[in-house]
């Protein structure tokens, strides 16, 4: 597991948390210092937090005219030098994608959290689901790649957030945190350490302007970027770009630069992944499963352990790019692979495609959660066909 | 009072040589408005490496490329939204928006409104040139009545917006229109909108030249410049409907300011008073 926790010493205060007020604080911590929004339920407590407590930090809150404009407001601040973040859920993460795709296009950092309630449309507003997988991957248009990181307890959505907006700066990449409407309102012990943690800094332009071209990388694959004030007077486009920053449409130039975003990520995946892997050495049945949907899973893991039944969990917490060379080493020895999910299936197509054949799972959408006994009914069946 | 700096101003020194030439069509008022800007933020003394221009998606949307600057061409109607976050966050920058009528005032119009109404220190520069150029002439919000478009094939059946109206109701700071025609006076005038403290909106009416003058039969472009005289009346006369020398005129000049407070300074001043004060 590549959690943070561990790159962390010291004390740390513990409080009593709901996961987006965790998620707040995780932002702070990160070095979060612009917060635009747009109510919706179930997301709004992040925006609450965070107009009360960037202030403290020097930070700017903003309250936008609607979803839209505050992904837009997100990615002018992150354009100016400051680490930036809106919150929502469902319909408001529809709305984003467009702008969410610049940001992803012209490799603006900054971070999205989209809490996830069930839909289509304006679905249950109060109630979980785990239906936005594919929308956090392919939601704007055309190609290119994004980081979605499915933190799983509260004490997660804190230190995923700061691993999100590290992320962010080290890869020049939109970061999506996608947690359930469970999580986000349930109250969990967390321990802020985030404190103590070393930001991961934007790599900036430094060198001479005249020899500095604004999407010319280096080795690693990530340009530097020029900050507004600096003296670079740059240019930045959500068309189709060179390395010069301007607009062209060179077949061979698109083609290059779109193929350096995609591998700036896959060169990164060593600082991206993160998945964590319970029982699975033995495990006749593995469990995959996110969010809410992996805590009942732990507990149907032990119970089926109780009773002799060789169970894991495979829980991706990076969830693109997907964890697909780990998967296929944890459900190696596998017998059966049980996907339970709060949507129709979306997590079990990812888990059929990395493994190449087809999975067991279950599918709840009606509003509510999925329990221990439901998922550890079925995986005592598969282990015990198997 | 109108001062003539054009002697020691070179718009070359504010635009990027490697971006020439540009894309407008022959005739096309942009490029005077885009002059006109540059003009005045030479006047102002404004250092170009603390200048941001963000602009939309359209002809206009295309201007903030041609700018020696710090300048960033955004999505499709959100240039104010993504100006708000950058002005809030960087509030040392001095940031102004280059959009269209269709960029603006339809798929941006929510975002037009409430930046008018929110006053943040913006200095927002509306080319209003009646039709969507760039997608090949379609209606837009500010197209006249009766007039042709490739989707308005029997002419225009849709009232207009006046954008100037639309912006002073809405609170905007600083409220001006002028037209093409008039370059020093339109330079003066976005230098005014530039030296507002708050959020400033300044209309230009620019011709299309190219595609809605042809479509309409206006005449050749230095008729269509020459024309835009006659449809205006100096602001003097703003309060004035339907002047008898002048019916049914749109007023130029500076059409309505206000010293409400600017939106960045009353958010910093209540956070300072907060500071280290948790609540």
């Amino acid at each position: 597991m590549n959690a943070i926790d561990t790159s962390l010493t010291g004390k740390s205060a513990m409080k009593l948390l709901s996961g987006n007020q965790a998620c707040a604080l995780g932002a702070i911590a990160a070095g979060c210092r612009f917060f635009a929004g747009y109510p919706i339920t179930p997301s709004s407590e992040v925006a609450e937090r965070l107009a009360r407590q960037l202030p403290e930090v020097d930070g700017v809150f903003v309250q936008m005219e609607d979803e839209i404009a505050s992904m837009a407001a997100v990615i002018g601040a992150s354009m100016g030098g400051v680490k930036a973040m809106t919150a929502t859920s469902g319909p408001g993460f529809s709305l984003k994608q467009e702008n969410i795709g610049y940001a992803a296009g012209a490799e603006i950092p900054c971070v999205i959290v989209n809490v996830m309630r069930g839909g289509p449309s304006t679905g249950m507003p109060t109630r979980p689901s785990q239906a936005d997988l594919m929308q956090a991957r392919w939601g704007s248009h055309g190609d290119y790649p994004i980081i979605a990181l499915t933190p799983g307890s509260v004490s997660e959505i804190y230190s995923e957030t700061i691993r999100a907006f590290d992320l962010a700066e080290q890869c020049r990449t939109p970061v999506v945190l996608l947690y359930d409407q469970v999580i986000a309102q349930l109250s969990e012990t967390v321990a802020l350490n985030g404190a103590g943690h070393t930001k991961a800094e934007r790599k900036w332009a430094n060198g001479p302007r005249a020899a500095y071209k604004p999407y010319d990388t280096g080795s690693d694959g990530i340009p530097a970027m020029a900050k507004p004030g600096d003296g670079y007077r740059t240019h930045t486009t959500g068309l189709t770009h060179s390395e010069s920053g301007f607009p062209t449409q060179q077949p061979e130039v698109v083609t290059r630069n779109l193929k350096r975003l995609f591998t700036k990520l896959e060169h990164h995946r060593a600082l991206i992944d993160a998945y964590e892997a319970l029982r699975c050495d033995d495990a006749d049945v593995v469990i995959v499963a996110i969010g809410i949907s992996a805590r009942a899973a732990i507990r149907a893991v032990e119970q089926c352990r109780a009773q002799g039944q060789r169970v894991g969990l495979f829980r991706p917490i990076t969830f693109w790019p997907f964890p697909e060379k780990q998967l296929r080493q944890a459900a190696a020895k596998a017998k059966a692979v049980l996907v339970p999910e709060m949507n129709t299936g979306q997590l079990q197509f990812v888990v059929e495609r990395v493994l190449g054949k087809p999975v067991d799972g279950i599918h709840l959408f009606s509003g509510e959660a999925l329990t221990p006994a439901d998922i550890a009914a079925r995986a005592a069946a598969l282990a015990k066909g198997a | 009072m109108f001062i003539d700096t054009a002697a020691e101003f070179d718009v070359r020194d504010y635009l990027r040589k490697e971006m020439m030439p540009h894309f407008l069509c022959p005739g096309c008022g942009h490029g005077i408005a885009l002059r006109a800007l540059l003009w005045a933020i030479h006047d102002l003394g404004i250092d170009k490496d603390k200048l941001a221009v963000v602009s939309g998606i359209g002809c206009a949307g295309r201007l903030s490329a041609y700018i020696d600057a710090n300048t960033f061409h955004v999505t499709h109607g959100r240039p104010l939204a993504y100006a708000t976050g950058l002005a809030l966050a960087r509030p040392d920058l001095h940031v102004v928006v280059i959009t269209g009528d269709g960029d603006c005032l339809a798929i941006g119009g929510n975002h037009l409104i409430h930046a008018c109404r929110r006053n943040l220190k913006l200095t927002c520069l509306m080319l209003n040139n009646e039709v969507y150029g760039m997608t090949g002439g379609q209606v837009s919000p500010t197209t006249s009545e009766t007039r042709l478009t490739t989707t308005t094939p029997l002419g225009n059946q849709e009232p207009h917006f006046d954008a100037c109206a639309l912006a002073t109701a809405a609170g905007a700071g600083f409220v001006g229109r002028e037209v093409t025609h008039h370059v020093p006076k339109l330079k003066e005038l976005i230098k005014a909108g530039l030296k507002h403290p708050g959020f400033a909106f300044v209309e230009v009416l620019s011709d299309c030249t190219e595609i809605f003058g042809r479509k309409n039969d206006l005449g050749s472009s230095p008729e269509m410049v020459m024309r835009q005289k006659s449809n205006i009346r100096p602001s003097a006369y703003a309060d004035t409907v339907d002047t008898p020398f002048r019916p049914n005129t749109l007023p130029t000049g500076v059409l309505s300011k206000n010293n409400r407070p600017e939106y960045g300074a009353s958010y910093r001043r209540a956070t300072a008073e907060h500071a280290g004060a948790p609540r």
